[in-house]
């Protein structure tokens, strides 16, 4: 891995409140351009890794690296460089959304024009445009969510970090937000984000980090992490009109990859592979003479592996 | 020395710790200026201003020509049932002030715009000072307004304009009234820091006042009959004592504005406390002192008011630089 690429890089991380620890030795290292996701239950140390990568709370131990810098030491080149995204954003609600970002992009030191020209493009991006002059105090949860996102915008990071961002979205708002996330991480932006709702966010991760307890247990992609932990991580159905039976299940049986294979009702194949074999078995039933009238595939849930993963480990943990 | 120190350190933060701190203040200002509880604040003030000095003009129009002070009694007098507007200011001072600040802190987190706002290129140095001085530049418009408002009324209902030590005095006393505001503000910016309520930190501030304003008095005439016990016997024992019961008074910063005002504003004030007949040999009693001599007699007062204020605001500093910020 090429150092120039790491973006944020912690080592040793640890912060202990008391006798509480609420992070643990954390080593990550996020590249430029992913999009990666801190996933774990509540409490299992997210915000505060989070803060700490902001240089809003300090480590008991360890180092955190972000661009280059220090948050300790730089926390303003920092905080300059990388916008957040609190777990509940608030705004000044006797303010219009306009005000709440003149306010943010003066702290940045942005000269009036040049914030001016950012809030206005910062505000059509992400819709909010004609709602501008509106008191946040009647803006829903979903635009709040919203004008945060111009709010970060504004000051062009090149790192973004999120923390629960989809927490308390009704499922429409959340999928139209995660579509933002996905924009965002299109055009270039670096992207931490934190949440439980694990199925929610696998989408737009390209690498996660499952959390618990204050330890990164387990990180890689989505498909990686299913590999690894639920062995055959595909599991493909495919319906036929029920004709070759025999030797469509033979067909099936010589591909590559398969772990086991299953004959249902209604003339079902349910078969399970550690790579997406769809085509592969089409080809086979065609093959075969058979006629194929449906092909599904369950793609594993996060949800999924980490329920496999931890349950696992406490079994490991009684035994 | 200095410059070895820095390159020893490792831990010298970047810029400057007051980055965004002007951003800070225009934006609180801008707050307390168009928020409803100022405006009620305003209206009292101006109410209470307008009447005090109403009153206190039918009572000097008589003495108008004989007095060189006349326009620091339209401060001063009193007329029956009306305290005189010294007297209001003592009390309404402090409660302009914590109504500025006593959610300061607070209401940024519940409003949960803290975080946010700290994630911004700046401190929390300039965030705290910048709240500060906004609460303290509003104060000071508050009390400059009325101020002039006073004089203006005064010119209108006197026909005469005030003299240059008129003027000179009542902008030393609007120093002093502005710093006694800063200690109640800093006050009410330890306890928005310490409570996460406003609620609670507004009551705990006007507790605190209330005890400085009603209780004290009680409180030091029994902690001196506990340090200096039994009857006087000799005329230096009944100094003491006097002298005890002063210094313990002056913890108070009523006391030292009360002192401060009744200094600045009644020239003929030569000393606070007990004055021995030896020690008034040779003066004229009643006769004016200049300026610079009022001045250096409350000097004192105003630098014990200066004093607390910083170590007020100290406290609330410390305490938020602390803070964890998450919810």
């Amino acid at each position: 891995m090429n150092d120039e690429n790491l973006v944020i890089e912690t080592h040793n991380l640890t912060k202990q409140y008391g006798k509480f620890t609420a992070v643990d030795k954390l080593d990550l290292q996020i590249r430029r351009g992913e999009v990666y996701g801190l996933l774990g239950p509540n409490g299992s140390g997210k915000t505060t890794t989070i803060l700490m990568i902001l240089g809003l709370t300090e480590p008991t131990s360890g180092s955190v690296r972000v661009l280059g810098y220090d948050p300790e030491r730089n926390p303003l080149s920092v905080k300059a460089r990388v916008g957040y995204l609190p777990d509940q954003i608030g705004f000044y609600d006797n303010l219009t959304a306009r005000e709440n970002l003149i306010y943010i992009a003066k702290l940045n030191g942005l000269s009036r024009i040049e914030a001016y020209s950012r809030i206005d493009e910062a505000l059509e991006r992400m819709g909010l445009a004609d709602v501008s002059n509106k008191h946040v105090g009647a803006f829903s949860r979903g635009m709040r969510q919203r004008l945060g996102v111009a709010d970060l915008l504004i000051k062009r990071p090149q790192i973004i970090i999120m923390d629960e961002p989809t927490l308390g979205l009704d499922p429409e708002a959340a999928r139209l937000f995660l579509n933002i996330i996905r924009e965002l991480g299109d055009s270039g932006i670096t992207i931490l984000l934190s949440s439980h709702l694990l199925y929610q966010v696998q989408e737009v991760c390209d690498r996660v980090g499952l959390f618990h307890r204050g330890h990164k247990m387990l990180e890689g992609t989505v498909d990686d992490l299913a590999q690894r932990v639920l062995g055959g991580a595909f599991r493909i159905k495919l319906q036929t009109n029920g004709d070759h039976a025999q030797s469509i299940e033979e067909a099936l049986r010589s591909l590559p990859d398969i772990t086991s294979l299953r004959q249902g009702d209604n003339h079902w194949f349910v078969l399970e592979a550690t790579s997406d074999v769809r085509s592969a078995a089409a080809n086979a039933v065609m093959r075969a003479g058979g006629d194929l009238k449906r092909l599904d595939i369950e793609i594993p849930s996060l949800d999924e592996i980490y329920a496999q993963y931890f349950e696992e480990v406490e079994h490991a943990q009684i035994a | 020395m200095l410059k070895s120190l820095n390159l020893g350190s490792t831990r010298e933060r970047e810029g400057s710790p007051w980055r965004g701190l002007w951003v800070v203040v225009a934006k609180d200002m801008a707050d307390h200026l168009t928020s409803a509880r100022m405006r009620i604040m305003e209206l009292l003030i101006v109410l209470t201003a307008a009447g005090t000095v109403y009153a206190a003009m039918q009572n000097i129009r008589s003495t108008v020509g004989r007095d060189p002070f006349v326009f620091l009694k339209l401060f001063t007098t009193s007329q029956d049932p009306l305290p005189a507007f010294i007297g209001f200011l003592g009390f309404l001072v402090p409660l302009l002030a914590i109504t500025l600040a006593f959610d300061a802190v607070n209401g940024e987190f519940n409003q949960r715009t803290l975080s946010r706002v700290l994630a911004q290129p700046i401190y929390r140095d300039a965030l705290l000072l910048g709240k500060f001085l906004a609460g303290l530049f509003t104060l000071a418009l508050v009390l400059a307004t009325i101020w002039l408002l006073i004089i203006g009324l005064g010119i209108l209902g006197l026909g005469l304009p005030p003299s240059g030590e008129e003027v000179a005095r009542i902008l030393v006393f609007l120093v002093g009234t502005i710093f006694y505001g800063g200690v109640w503000l800093a006050l009410a910016l330890v306890f928005s820091t310490v409570f996460r309520q406003s609620a609670t930190a507004a009551l705990a501030s006007i507790a605190v006042w209330l005890f400085f304003m009603v209780f004290w008095s009680i409180v030091v005439s029994s902690l001196a009959r506990i340090l200096q016990p039994g009857e006087p016997t000799t005329l230096q024992q009944a100094l003491n004592q006097a002298q005890l019961l002063q210094t313990l008074t002056r913890f108070s910063p009523n006391t030292l504005y009360v002192e401060a005002t009744v200094g600045l504003l009644n020239p003929a004030v030569r000393s606070f406390g007990l004055v021995l007949p030896t020690e008034l040999q040779g003066a004229l009693i009643g006769s004016p002192l200049p300026l610079d001599q009022s001045i250096l007699l409350i000097w004192p007062h105003l630098t014990g008011l200066i004093a607390i204020t910083l170590l007020l605001f100290a406290i609330a500093y410390v305490l938020f630089q602390r803070q964890e910020i998450r919810a």
